[in-house]
């Protein structure tokens, strides 16, 4: 079947009043941005509530893959337009019905199910209505091909659209839900080389947030592949959202000094703090209005209920958010899988969280005693935190 | 100061080899197989590369042909005998440390019915020819052995094995990997018995992509691609000219001033282990250590350190070795030659591999050691507690 149009359906846009016009023009923009990269002539079209994607010498495949990217289209219906004949006249009856029926048999080979028309007329001039079009388009087809009506719950509901043009369309190809990139600040993302991670900065950026991101890098203890591989996780997520920002901070003397001076059952609980801490002074320096992290409830000694009180007390400036939260690692994983990240993330590279971890870290550190034993970094802590800072390197990833 | 201690992985070309190819792809680029000038100035690129690289193992130039590198030689000699020699028998011998270019192709023919004997190794990484002579049996149609170990460097006896093999069953074909020792040992196939023998042109300063089986005149095998039927059939497909030019001059150079060559390679690993045993504590070398083993490969454990992150501090320092074996140290999994030949568990994962070449001098590992002394001490003050 040959297709004219894509119909782009969006949900929450559509309910957000006065300010529907702005979340409208960030989603076309993006669209706009995601065409950039396919072939083909595309035209965008905004009419009352729903986006209309004229195309021509296009592929099909890639074209859904670009707009499976958008965040903000919830589905995609690819549909067959029939053009004004010459500047003035809809299509007549028959004419109408000729398509309607070729389209059933075209797109639905196995005719057994049942079905309903759902007309559309926005061109009131037609001479039929919508109540006696779908009539007559149903009456047509279950003529042809002995399918059988359902008014209330159809196997297919086929839309017939009379407007500048005419459309038909029945089938709804998924997109990825969410907001338009753009309608929604930035965060600064903690982005490990885990599964976790990326899928938490995909649903943050899902929500049309900017994401920038940073890696903590303790070289020689992680490889520069580490390196490369957090790089392309952050590809992962510029697919999504054109570019992330990704900050490499050098954590290895940080690290080696907690080493050092603390216990070691606490090493990765001041560590992360200290990580969360330079991570809202980089998100501060770049205008983000919170932080990411791909935490989930008693994942791991860090990630306890305590543990999360620990390292989130550091943060003041702004939220931390995190989509996991709740999250069984399965149901992370499936997200990881979806979004072609699971692969780059098991590649087998130590991160700097699991380099020097204790046999057995605190499950439920103290506030107190972790703040105490903090002191003994006083000396020189402050100054590496900011050199760590001051050597950031910066990797902008664009897809 | 710049070291690279890799060679086992792979080398730099010779300037002169890197010339020549050039100047095939850009003046000289017919196709062997064309019938005009162009394609006889070609194929004498090839007859020239054929004489070089047969003289310098006693074999005749028509018995030496060309693949894309050890890897293709190892998988067309033991497929392709395996599949000439079926209607005699279906097996086949090789060693449990042989390279996966030897160990998957075996694996290989297992799922297609052949049956395979593993021989072991002892502490120095060598085969025993008395486990050998035992699994030799009327219908072992193959034995391949490697030459030198890639991760130990440790010398396996081909020139016994040979022998042996041709005494206990005489139609048992012997395949040896020769991908490191090339160029490292005086070979000899006719003595030593070889009927095939694989060697790479990237770890012997030639290019990449280009590699050597040599098989002895009136050898049973069959080709494993199928094609234009270049090479006498055996390996369709026009010919590398650049990389065959390149990896005969590779090969000239290889064996032009062997003697001394060898000699400061033996050198040099000398110095290094009896300086490195005298500057560093807790560190082991692995395997045999002197002339009765590869010239050019250190296996060296340095305990409470781990191998990944001595490597990368070393990188810091712009010396380059590799942790087990670079092949295969990308998978997990822990060296099968390492546990073979009984390193202590705790060390497995703390051995680097220092392989050298012709190019590599004193300087270098004086860098090196110095270096390590630096580093190694405060990786163990930071070790995992």
């Amino acid at each position: 079947m040959e297709y004219q149009t894509f119909v782009l359906k969006y949900a929450e846009i559509g309910i957000k009043g006065k300010n529907r016009y702005f979340f409208e023009d960030k989603l076309v923009k993006q669209i706009e941005r995601v065409l950039k990269n396919v072939q083909g002539e595309f035209k965008i079209t905004k009419v009352a509530g729903r986006i209309y994607l004229a195309a021509d010498n296009y592929d099909f495949d890639e074209t859904i893959a670009a707009l499976q990217t958008v965040f903000g289209i919830t589905g995609i219906c690819p549909a067959v337009s029939i053009e004004r004949d010459g500047d003035s006249n809809l299509p007549d009856y028959e004419h109408l019905s000729k398509a309607v029926v070729k389209f059933m048999d075209e797109v639905y080979p196995d005719k057994n199910k049942t079905f309903k028309v759902k007309v559309r007329r926005v061109d009131k001039t037609y001479p039929k209505d919508s109540m006696e079009l779908g009539r007559d388009l149903g009456a047509d087809i279950k003529e042809t091909f002995g399918m059988e009506v359902d008014v209330h719950n159809p196997d297919i509901l086929l839309n017939v659209e009379l407007r500048e043009k005419v459309n038909i369309f029945s089938e709804i190809i998924p997109g990825p839900g969410g907001m338009p990139l753009g309608s929604a600040g930035k965060a600064m993302l903690l982005l490990s080389g885990g599964i976790d991670s990326p899928v938490a900065g995909y649903m943050i950026a899902k929500r049309g947030v900017e994401i920038e991101a940073v890696y903590f890098n303790a070289p020689p203890y992680t490889s520069e592949r580490a390196k490369q591989k957090v790089i392309d996780l952050a590809g992962v997520i510029a697919k999504y959202t054109g570019k992330v920002k990704l900050h490499i901070i050098n954590f290895t003397d940080i690290q080696m000094y907690i080493y050092e001076k603390c216990p070691h059952e606490e090493l990765t609980i001041i560590m992360r703090r200290y990580m969360m801490k330079i991570a809202e002074m980089l998100g501060v320096e770049a205008g983000c209005q919170g932080l990411v992290t791909g935490e989930s409830i008693g994942q791991v000694a860090s990630q306890t209920i305590e543990s999360l009180l620990t390292t989130n007390e550091v943060v003041t400036k702004m939220p931390v958010y995190r989509p996991l939260i709740a999250f069984d690692k399965q149901d992370i994983v499936d997200i990881s899988l979806k979004i072609d990240a699971y692969e780059t993330s098991i590649l087998p590279y130590e991160d700097c969280c699991t380099i020097f971890v204790a046999k057995h870290p605190v499950t439920k550190p103290k506030l107190e005693v972790i703040k105490k034993h903090e002191l003994n970094l006083s000396e020189k802590i402050d100054e590496m935190v900011q050199t760590a800072i001051d050597t950031d390197e910066i990797v902008v990833v664009e897809r | 100061m710049e070291a690279y201690l890799d060679n086992s992985a792979t080398t730099m070309a010779h300037k002169e080899v890197a010339e020549m190819c050039v100047k095939v792809m850009t003046e000289d680029y017919g196709n062997p197989s064309s019938l005009h000038h162009k394609g006889v100035v070609a194929e004498d690129y090839i007859k020239k590369a054929k004489e070089a690289i047969a003289k310098t193992i006693r074999a005749e130039a028509r018995e030496i042909f060309f693949t894309s590198g050890g890897t293709e030689s190892d998988n067309m000699a033991i497929i392709g005998v395996a599949r000439a020699c079926n209607r005699s028998g279906k097996h086949l011998i090789t060693t449990t440390v042989e390279h996966p270019a030897v160990l998957e192709t075996m694996k290989y023919l297992e799922k297609e019915g052949f049956e395979v004997t593993y021989l072991g190794v002892d502490e120095n990484g060598q085969i025993s020819l008395e486990e050998l002579k035992n699994a030799i049996r009327p219908d072992t149609t193959l034995v391949s052995i490697m030459m030198v170990n890639n991760e130990i460097g440790a010398l396996e006896p081909i020139e016994e094995a040979g022998k042996l093999i041709k005494e206990v069953n005489p139609k048992t074909l012997f395949h040896v990997d020769a991908v490191q020792g090339y160029g490292k040992v005086m070979i000899n196939v006719r003595n030593m018995k070889i009927d095939l023998m694989s060697v790479s042109g990237h770890k012997i300063h030639g290019p990449k992509g280009i590699g050597i089986l040599y098989i002895k005149n009136g050898t049973k095998i069959v080709p494993i691609n199928y094609g234009g039927g270049q090479q006498k059939g055996m390996r369709s497909g026009t010919e590398n000219v650049p990389g065959i030019a390149g990896i005969g001059l590779a090969a000239e150079k290889a064996y032009a001033d062997f003697e001394n060559d060898i000699n400061r390679l033996y050198e040099l690993k000398e110095y290094f282990i009896k300086t490195a045993s005298e500057k560093l504590t807790d560190i082991s070398f692995n395997g045999l250590t002197g002339r009765d083993s590869a010239p050019h490969i250190i296996s060296m454990s340095v305990s409470g350190v781990r191998a990944e992150v001595l490597l990368h501090a070393l990188e810091e320092k712009k010396i380059y070795v590799s942790s087990g074996s670079a092949c295969a140290s990308n998978n997990p999994h822990v060296s099968a030659t390492l546990k073979g030949i009984g390193v202590d568990e705790s060390l497995l994962d703390s051995t680097i591999r220092i392989s050298m070449s012709t190019y590599t001098t004193k300087d270098e590992l004086d860098y090196t050691i110095d270096s390590l002394c630096d580093i190694v001490g405060l990786l163990r003050r930071f070790s995992r507690r």
